[in-house]
């Protein structure tokens, strides 16, 4: 780990509605330097809306409001849009949950990735058609000549991702932010895409932020996790020690999973405490 | 002892794609049975077979000892529910919750309705307060635990569940496992139950069939799958998948 890529201090996200405001994200904070975070919770928990918060995706009738928002020095609410755009995809990456839906239905893959790599770099035509064609390689793309005329609708979920994976990453980014990247994703193929994912993010040596609900998926691949309940930070944890989790949610998520070879009939369910989210 | 489901050939083609190649399959009364696959495998299409929503092109389909023709009859939905994967998409958007519980009972005639809908609603731990509200008011689990009092409200001695909690968070997961438990052994009914997650299987099933592309892989009881005696190396990649990840190097 060296030094602090990005720096999270008592981050707020308000949604202000017809009923009164929404408090997706009170007061997270935490610091990531070039390792693994995971961010875990339950659907509502504000760990999406902290992602976005970070990349600057938050819908613009909510309200940001940080003590500090940081990557690599620059204050990330203080700077221009214009300039926040020039970091998106150049220097902080995001990976979402569907590639169904993320990738754009009427563009070839190729052409994509083609399209953020010269939005960032100064490249000709042919050398960014290279380019991207390693990318398509490295992330284990068999046949990167054929994926790369292919459009979104003809290639498989696991494929998609992986294309996505590959757009993300081209730009070459210090930080990225991953939402949910395998859930729509059969089991096996979830595997693959982990594995290149971690690859990828090892040998570049960057930041990762791994948002995810699946607890134990989180822990076996992250170095650390942040544990989130009702938009606030209730532990955060080694990845190692997570079976010394003091917190009843974490330990709750932890135990609520059926496991193979582990029989309990009725599962243990989370008994939510109104002082959790206090 | 009879089979609850007996299904022998079944052949599944969407115009020229071949769903389902000659799949056969015996599940037993009171038994909960499990069919495990990654996407495409024919899982759920099977089960959308029984309930009649797939076009079945040849084999037999058996229910209960009476061979299913073409089109299923009124008697069919009384002893053989769905419960469908996506809880949002699966309940009316702009009927209540009575409504929506109504709805069969009209159809098949029952009379005494208000008690009925007041005890399925108990039943799935939603109580009274929840009968005059909307979908979109209710969370997913919530939709889930409705969706599962609309099979039950026509004592089916049969359900299907097409991965019943795979768009739920782990925690509520849990309790629609448990809710799904509980009512199998109250009322002692069959499942056949579809998930990608072995785990869940395992929970949940006796029995299970491993199914890719169209075909039964294995069938296996869920003690050999704990004891990993499984002879095929899908399975085995399935089991390996299901433990998590593991980093090489």
């Amino acid at each position: 780990m060296s030094g602090t890529l990005l720096e999270v201090d008592d981050l707020r996200v308000d949604f202000p509605t017809r009923t009164g405001l929404i408090q997706a994200v009170r007061g997270v904070s935490f610091a990531l330097g070039r390792e693994r975070l995971g961010i875990v919770g339950e659907s509502g928990s504000g760990k999406s809306q902290t992602g976005r918060a970070i990349m600057g995706l938050t819908p613009p009738q909510a309200r940001i409001s940080a003590r500090k928002l940081a990557f690599d020095g620059i204050d990330l609410l203080g700077i221009s849009p214009r300039q926040r755009r020039a970091l998106r995809g150049n220097r902080i990456a995001m990976i979402l949950q569907d590639p169904k839906y993320s990738l754009d239905p009427v563009m070839s893959i190729g052409r994509q990735i083609v399209e953020t790599l010269r939005t960032h770099e100064k490249v000709s035509k042919a050398e960014a058609r290279e380019r991207a064609l390693a990318m398509l390689e490295a992330v284990q793309i068999r046949d990167p000549k054929r994926v790369f005329d292919l459009h979104p609708h003809e290639v498989s979920g696991g494929m998609g991702q992986r294309a996505m994976i590959a757009m993300m990453l081209i730009a070459g980014p210090e930080m990225m932010i991953a939402d949910e990247p395998t859930s729509a994703l059969d089991v096996t193929v979830q595997l693959d895409v982990l594995g290149i994912l971690d690859k990828l993010v090892s040998d570049r040596g960057m930041g990762l932020i791994f948002i995810s609900h699946d607890l134990r998926l989180v822990s076996s691949f992250c170095d650390r996790v942040i544990v989130m309940y009702a938009g606030k930070v209730v532990e955060q944890l080694k990845a190692s020690e997570l079976g010394q989790a003091q917190h009843p949610y974490t330990r709750g998520l932890l135990n609520c999973m059926p496991r193979i070879g582990f029989e309990r009939h009725p599962l243990p369910v989370l008994d939510r405490k109104p002082e959790w989210a206090a | 002892m009879t089979a609850a489901i007996a299904i022998d050939g079944l052949e599944v083609i969407f115009d020229r794609f071949r769903a389902l190649k000659g799949v056969s399959l015996e599940v037993r009364t009171g038994e909960s049975f499990g069919l495990v696959g990654e996407s495409g495998s024919g899982k759920s299409t099977l089960l959308r077979a029984i309930a009649g929503l797939a076009p079945v092109a040849s084999g037999s389909i058996t229910v209960n000892g009476k061979a299913l023709g073409a089109r299923r009859d009124k008697a069919f939905y009384r002893e053989v529910q769905m419960v469908f994967q996506d809880p949002y998409g699966s309940l009316h958007p702009r009927q209540t919750v009575d409504r929506l519980l109504q709805e069969p009972l009209a159809i098949h005639g029952f009379a005494d309705g208000e008690k009925r809908i007041e005890r399925a609603l108990d039943e799935v731990g939603l109580g009274n307060g929840f009968r005059f509200r909307y979908a979109h008011q209710l969370s997913g689990g919530q939709r889930q635990r409705v969706a599962i009092a609309r099979a039950l409200i026509l004592e089916p001695s049969i359900l299907l569940l097409d991965e019943p909690t795979s768009a739920l968070d782990a925690s509520v997961q849990a309790e629609v496992l448990n809710l799904l438990e509980e009512v199998r052994r109250r009322r002692k009914l069959t499942f056949l139950m579809v998930s990608h997650d072995l785990a869940i299987i395992t929970h949940m099933c006796e029995r299970l069939m491993v199914m890719q592309s169209g075909e039964a892989v294995e069938n296996l009881t869920a003690a050999q799958l704990v004891a990993h005696r499984v002879t095929e190396d899908y399975t085995r990649n399935l089991l390996r998948a299901s433990e998590g990840f593991v980093r090489t190097a």
